[in-house]
């Protein structure tokens, strides 16, 4: 038996491929996503649905979706009213009366109230770092009538409204009572999810961890200004919005290529060329103030609970390397030499030249000052997060230099957030230091920054104490002028530098890639109001 | 015959019972999600909170059995994090899963099978070599890399099939057409060149029996030889692969569901895991499990269908 390949052969096989695009169910072309609907490869899985008692970001950006503020920061961080009409603030800066603009409806139709409002900022109040500070000066949160927040306070307290507008997590979004009422370590479902944003959570299409869909909410009133970041008018164009979670970023850059999505929400610094060369897509920026990595030191035991050793460390780190290594691409990152994001408010060069100046002999000479004895340092070293990892080769390489015996512990990011949380001694399964990022949002003022809350037992993993911060925080909260708010900023970071709780990392970009046909992209978080899809 | 599967279907409780403890266990071992479910900004007395709210504070034995006592019930528990339950999860996920499983076994039987009787039929011609080469490379090369071999021919330059997705054939026939071909193509080469050197090598034996000599002495023609004397009789390793590349694929799917972004259960499973979702990860290996124990009774059970002689 004989097999031979005619040229008959060869071109029936050429017309059966071109044949593939006649086939009756429309084989012949890839699936370009819908009009109308705008499919979006979000930066993670959503599966807690419940931004006030969880701090993930995609949570946060669920919550942006089908949830309203009372008050919201625009594209210069000033606070705007967003749910609220206005507020009165009486003489002694005591009473705060948020009264609520016409029209607020929730999801089913019924009536947002003051009730509903007051009932969802005490829930805020227990988890948030700044909520908590905030309610720390209360006397009570009530509502006075169905339209009007009433806030009183024990003390005068300058951040009130920049708390309850605060733009990253946790965010505190109004809810209505029933959902308000249920303590935060209960959950909330997918049935549960209702708001009063510009978009409706659609429960029966969640797949957690594959695809989330909204709906334009048609009765949402928005306000009259123009969007500006999380303020001004939530004027929804589109039809909806569909996260597709991908677990693989190859499939990411081919699908946003074909144009099976529509927009990429963080694309990988090391794709983002190819991304920038393909016909028919954008790539930008719309997140400024960007991520600053972070080296988080556990102050409570072992070599790291020695400031002489975390000092050492952070003199002799080397932002460049570093963001070199994490990042890549001198385009999508930025040294900054301040506590807080580059270019804001706060951002500031007391003391800045001990990082910027980074000096590995000094480093050594602090070491053997601070009575370093060889012990084990334990860094517990992401292995699936490809900047964290990045970062950390870089650091323990630093680190080995220096003469410190490193044990740096490879495992994935979830055994990280689960070896965290423990106080234990090292040789019981403690840990020295992790790497981590902020957004940029997170960090703007030394209240919001939960990372430079020195209290102890109830600041940030790592338990950081120094009641010289801590005290320098209230100071700033309860300070009477933006210039007094900028002079403790620096004495803030001015101390921080002695005690180093963290290392500051640098500051980095993820770009957005989104078709040519997707225009009126706000600044980040992600906001899919004001986007037009053609 | 109902004795045998009666039987059998008993003898399935204690292996379900034993991958239940170790997986209990091996997941107890390695903490508790307490902190990831909290949250990043949490306190320690939050993360106690969490941990008492979730009953991880128990003693293990208690969870245990609180645990099996649901299983039992036919409840295997809630996600910690969405709180859907995983009966639900595993049916929502199940559909993708079941139709590429589906796809490429025909599709693998339908060419290896042939493929390798013909290689036996021919052995050490050049269709031999050049079957049993294709069948080395389809071990060799591995999914991710066809995949995205595939995906860069027929959707980024081609532009003839979609790069990823789903799509429930009871939706829109078309689209699942058009999304399952890719990931089949991908999956199958490996199980193609299992069948296929599975099935060459089981005629081949056959092939020298003196049954096959007096079939083409009473003047067979090579087709009846081939398929209902050759191949009928080398049939029970052929179907005890395909039966175990049935149940493989169900729980082997990670990489091709991944690389082609199909919500199926090997994601689930992987996505619970890195988020340390207990429930959902025990509920499915014993799932996984189940069905790997029903398909092994299934493959006995062909077995005497297949061949007379076998009797249990």
């Amino acid at each position: 038996m004989t097999f031979k390949l005619t040229r008959r052969d060869l071109l029936a096989g050429a017309a059966a491929t071109a044949g593939m695009s006649a086939l009756p169910f429309g084989m012949g072309r890839a699936r370009a996503a819908p009009s109308g609907i705008l499919r979006v490869i979000p930066h993670a899985s959503l599966t807690i649905l419940d931004p006030v008692a969880t701090t993930g970001y995609i949570v946060r950006n669920h919550g942006y979706l089908i949830y309203d503020t009372l008050f919201a920061q625009d594209a210069n961080l000033e606070v705007k009213p967003q749910m609220a009409s206005g507020v009165e603030i009486s003489d002694d800066n005591l009473t705060y009366r948020i009264s609520l603009r016409d029209g607020l409806a929730w999801h089913d139709g019924s009536p947002v109230t003051a009730e509903d409002c007051a009932l969802s900022l005490i829930r805020w109040g227990q988890v948030d770092g700044m909520g908590r500070r905030l309610f720390s000066y209360m006397e009570s949160c009530t509502h006075d009538g169905t339209d009007t927040i009433v806030l009183k306070l024990k003390n005068p307290y300058g951040l009130v409204l920049q708390s309850i507008g605060k733009l990253s997590t946790n965010v505190p979004f109004m809810m209505p009572k029933r959902m308000a009422e249920k303590p935060t370590s209960e959950r909330l479902t997918a049935e549960e999810q209702m708001g009063s944003g510009p978009f409706r959570f659609v429960a029966s299409e969640f797949r957690p961890g594959a695809r989330v869909v909204y709906e334009r909410n048609p009765d949402y009133v928005p306000r009259d200004e123009p969007a500006s970041n999380a303020a001004g008018g939530k004027v929804v164009h589109l039809e909806g919005v569909e996260w597709i979670n991908f677990p693989d970023p190859n499939t990411q850059l081919n699908a946003l290529m074909t144009g099976e999505v529509d927009y990429w929400e963080q694309v990988p610094a090391d794709l983002a060329p190819i991304v920038a060369g393909m016909p028919g897509v954008q790539i930008a920026n719309f997140n400024p103030l960007g991520n600053m990595g972070m080296a988080r030191f556990n102050s409570l035991v072992g070599a790291s609970a020695n400031p002489g050793v975390r000092k050492a460390i952070v003199r002799a780190l080397d932002q460049t390397a570093l963001l070199q290594a994490a990042v890549g691409s001198p385009d999508y990152y930025k040294e900054c030499y301040s506590v807080f994001p580059c270019d804001t408010t706060f951002a500031n060069d007391a003391d800045a030249s001990f990082i910027q100046e980074p000096d590995l002999e000094e480093a050594k000479r602090l070491l053997a000052e601070s009575g370093y004895d060889g012990e084990p340092f334990v860094v517990l070293a992401t292995t699936d997060i490809p900047v964290q990892t990045n970062y950390i080769q870089v650091i323990v390489d630093t680190m080995r230099r220096m003469g410190i015996n490193v044990d740096a512990q490879a495992m994935d990011w979830a055994t990280v957030l689960q070896r965290r949380a423990s106080k234990n001694p090292i040789e019981d399964g403690g840990w020295n230091m992790f790497v981590t990022w902020w957004e940029g949002a997170d960090l703007l003022d030394p209240v919001v920054q939960f990372a430079m809350s020195a209290a102890g037992e109830t600041a940030w993993v790592g338990w950081a104490e120094d009641q010289v911060i801590e005290g320098l925080r209230t100071e700033f909260a309860e300070a009477g002028s933006l210039d007094d708010q900028k002079e403790i900023a620096r004495q803030i970071q001015s101390r921080f530098f002695e005690q180093n709780f963290h290392a500051v990392l640098g500051q980095f970009f993820t770009p957005t890639g989104y078709r040519d046909n997707v225009s009126g992209i706000l600044e980040a978080p992600p906001f899919f109001w004001n986007i037009q899809k053609s | 015959m109902p004795l045998l599967v009666l039987q059998r279907l008993v003898s399935t409780i204690p292996v379900l019972l034993v991958v239940a403890v170790v997986v209990f266990l091996m997941l107890r071992v390695s903490g508790d999600p307490a902190a990831i479910i909290a949250g990043d900004t949490a306190t320690s007395a939050q993360i106690e909170a969490v941990r008492q709210a979730f009953g991880f504070d128990r003693p293990i034995w208690e969870q245990f059995l609180a645990w099996i006592g649901q299983v039992l019930q036919g409840d295997l528990g809630e996600s910690l994090f969405t709180g859907l339950p995983v009966t639900t999860l595993i049916a929502q996920r199940i559909e993708p899963t079941l139709m590429l499983a589906l796809t490429t076994i025909v599709f693998s039987v339908l060419v290896a099978v042939p493929l390798g009787v013909l290689a036996a039929w021919r052995s050490g011609t050049w269709i031999d070599r050049a079957v049993m080469v294709f069948a080395v490379l389809g071990f060799s090369v591995p999914v991710f890399v066809l995949g995205y071999g595939f995906m860069y021919v027929f959707s980024i330059e081609l532009r003839l099939l979609p790069v990823q997705g789903y799509t429930s054939p009871f939706e829109d026939f078309g689209a699942f057409a058009q999304g399952i071909i890719l990931p089949t193509l991908t999956l199958s080469c490996i199980y193609v060149a299992l069948i296929a050197r599975i099935t060459r090598a089981s005629v081949l034996e056959t092939l020298n029996e003196d049954y096959i000599r007096t079939a083409r002495a009473k003047g067979q023609v090579e087709r009846t030889v081939l398929f209902r004397h050759a191949l009928r009789n080398a049939a029970v390793p052929i179907v005890t692969v395909i039966g175990l590349g049935v149940a493989l694929l169900i729980g082997g799917v990670v990489v091709t569901e991944s690389v082609f972004n199909i919500p199926g259960l090997g994601r689930l499973v992987v996505d619970a895991i890195t988020r340390r979702d207990y429930p959902i990860i025990q509920g499915l290996i014993l799932f996984f499990a189940l069905i790997y124990v029903v398909l092994n009774l299934m493959i006995d059970l062909a077995y005497t269908m297949l061949d007379p002689r076998i009797r249990y």
